[in-house]
């Protein structure tokens, strides 16, 4: 395997390049649709989501002005995709911030001191890790209730060692580089050099990390809503729809398909926002992954 | 090299140790009194007293944890407040549907994602690579319960051909209850491939760099014998680890597609467990799990140090 050091091709693959900006683009594209959809839906909808409408249940797609029909209450379904896209960006953004916040100190701890501390908290995270994201938000609701807090809590505690995992590996590179040495011997503390120094070099690993978290946190939420474990009526959540029509799936099987497209179209969209910006934001990592 | 055995092994146990009191530490902060949890607001303050002692809830936390914890070594988890039966003996049954479930769909996974990474990874930069990044990263980002639910609709609902949920048990024949489980293992693979395939075609990749394939290729070996011979066995070493972890995300994953399916298993006692407030199963369900995953880790570290060469002469 090709070490960092490693000189880097005088020539960039332009085809694979092109392919890879590609995706960076689709991302950018679908995250950037997502985020405005999400924006436009606080002031405006086609319709209001969660109006019932007894006498236009079950309409199929394109029926009376309604794009994607209307559900078993009438209620139209294109208005509470909209509306859902609120609820999978907060979690997401939620999620990774509490990840981000606890995983990048102690991340960096570890990979700071070194010895007993950095053995003691990789062993830590590693316990932590066994915990899925399912299974820390069924503990977390049975000690509380279930809920968007608690789930959004649940991912971001399971995705804490993912995070203090790569800023450790990406923080014990840059530790052992000439300017941080200088820094440290210029008389800066270590919490002063890992602010200062170490964090900004390792930036772009970080942005990556959270992408992809993000995607994960969108997917994970939107189980936990499909069990029932995580957003609570009368929040519109995609996930909590796929619930919903699951017990409608002989009647209406069309329910089932336009929440879990949008989360599929939603985490795509991250996942390829993140594969971009790995490339973007450290070119030897296209070369290896070419 | 038995040393390396056996250290791993005292960090698992140190790491189930942590684990178990993580989860009965969660337990423990509670708001309000498991017993009042347990019993419902209607009971008499003198009936909640008699269950707190009964259950040792006015003992320190410590003194709790290390009664369970001798328990649990002997393979009694305690009694499920809700039926009265031992929980071991419920997740011993419930494990004999999530466990095979598991199986089978890391079976498909594996199936699935070495042919096609190997097939992308030969056609590196071709049209054929192109499909298959494409094709993974669209799986990637599927939802696996939402794949279950189109599954049950097409498979199940339209065209009848497997049952849409349920399931009859080992002891009815094993087509039966291997029919049943084939389309919740189908969803999970569906996730889980995208992903390996994606590590197994760089692995190869990576592989295919590296000199003794150019050596190989030199001996008059072609370019496919290379691959397979030389190139997959290597490339399978790093491969490892992610299986394992992926393992582990099965387990997880089957919670969700017992959901999807209606099936009788750990991830559905869980639910069932907390809707019910029963919380002792909560608690031994999810211990059971975390040292399932734990173990997963384990012997992938052995494994991997056993087959990587270079760590096996450290």
């Amino acid at each position: 395997m090709s070490t960092p050091d490693a000189p880097l091709p005088v020539e960039l693959d332009h085809k694979r390049r092109r392919f890879r900006r590609a995706n960076f683009v689709i991302g950018l594209v679908i995250v950037a649709t997502v985020i405005l959809t999400a924006i436009l839906s606080a002031f405006w909808t086609p319709y209001d989501p969660s109006a019932i409408s007894p006498s236009e249940v079950f309409l199929p797609p394109g029926s009376s002005g309604h794009i994607l029909g209307t559900d078993q209450f009438g209620r139209d379904v294109f208005s509470q995709i909209m509306v859902g896209s609120q609820n999978a960006l907060f979690v997401g953004v939620l999620a990774v911030m509490i990840a981000i916040v606890i995983g990048i100190p102690l991340g960096g701890l570890a990979a700071a001191k070194r010895g007993w501390i950095e053995d003691l908290l990789m062993r830590i995270s590693d316990v932590i890790y066994a915990f899925p994201a399912v299974l820390t938000a069924i503990l977390f609701v049975a000690a509380f209730q279930p809920g968007r807090t608690p789930a959004m809590i649940a991912i971001g505690i399971a995705y804490i060692p993912i995070v203090a995992r790569v800023t450790r590996g990406a923080a014990l590179s840059v530790f052992q580089l000439d300017f941080v040495t200088a820094a440290r011997s210029y008389g800066r503390s270590q919490n002063f050099v890992f602010w200062r120094h170490v964090v900004p070099n390792i930036l772009s690993v970080l942005i990556v990390q959270a992408t992809v978290l993000f995607a994960l946190a969108i997917l994970a939420e939107a189980a936990l809503s499909f069990l029932g474990l995580g957003t609570q009526p009368p929040t519109p959540s995609w996930g909590r729809s796929l619930r919903d029509a699951q017990t409608l799936i002989s009647k209406a099987p069309g329910l089932a398909i336009w929440p879990g497209l949008a989360i599929a179209f939603t985490v795509l969209g991250f996942n390829l926002l993140g594969d971009g910006l790995r490339d973007a934001l450290d070119p030897r990592l296209e070369v290896r992954n070419a | 090299m038995l040393g390396y055995v056996v250290r791993r092994f005292l960090i698992f146990l140190a790491s189930v140790i942590a684990a178990s009191l993580l989860v009965f530490f969660v337990m423990s902060v509670l708001p309000g009194d498991p017993a009042v949890v347990m019993l419902g607001t209607q009971a008499t303050p003198e009936s909640v007293e008699a269950l707190r002692e009964e259950l040792g809830l006015n003992r320190p936390f410590l003194a709790q944890y290390f009664d369970w914890a001798w328990s649990a070594v002997r393979g009694d988890l305690g009694v499920s407040f809700f039926s009265g039966i031992a929980i071991s003996g419920q997740i011993a049954e419930r494990l004999k549907v999530t466990l095979p479930l598991a199986f089978m769909a890391m079976t498909m996974t594996i199936l699935v994602a070495f042919p096609a990474g190997v097939f992308a990874a030969a056609r590196h930069r071709r049209p054929g690579d192109t499909v298959v990044s494409v094709s993974s990263q669209i799986g990637l980002a599927i939802p696996a319960f939402w794949a279950g639910l189109i599954l049950v609709t097409v498979f199940a609902v339209n065209l009848s051909w497997f049952p849409a949920g349920g399931f009859p048990g080992w002891d009815e024949g094993f087509w039966p209850a291997f029919q049943a489980l084939l389309l919740p293992a189908i969803s999970l693979a569906l996730v889980q491939s995208a992903i390996l395939t994606r590590y197994v075609r760089s692995a190869v990749l990576e592989t295919l760099k590296l000199d003794f394939i150019r050596t190989a290729r030199a001996k008059g070996l072609s370019r496919s014998a290379a691959l397979w011979r030389h190139g997959l066995r290597n490339a399978s070493i790093p491969v490892l680890t992610v299986l394992g972890l992926q393992f582990a995300a099965l387990l997880a994953g089957t919670v969700v597609i017992e959901s999807v399916f209606v099936l009788p298993g750990l991830g559905s006692m869980l639910l069932q467990a907390i809707t019910r407030r029963d919380l002792f199963l909560v608690q031994g369900g999810a211990i059971v799990i975390v040292t399932f995953i734990l173990m997963i880790s384990l012997v992938v570290d052995i494994v991997y140090h056993f087959a990587d060469p270079r760590l096996r002469a450290q």
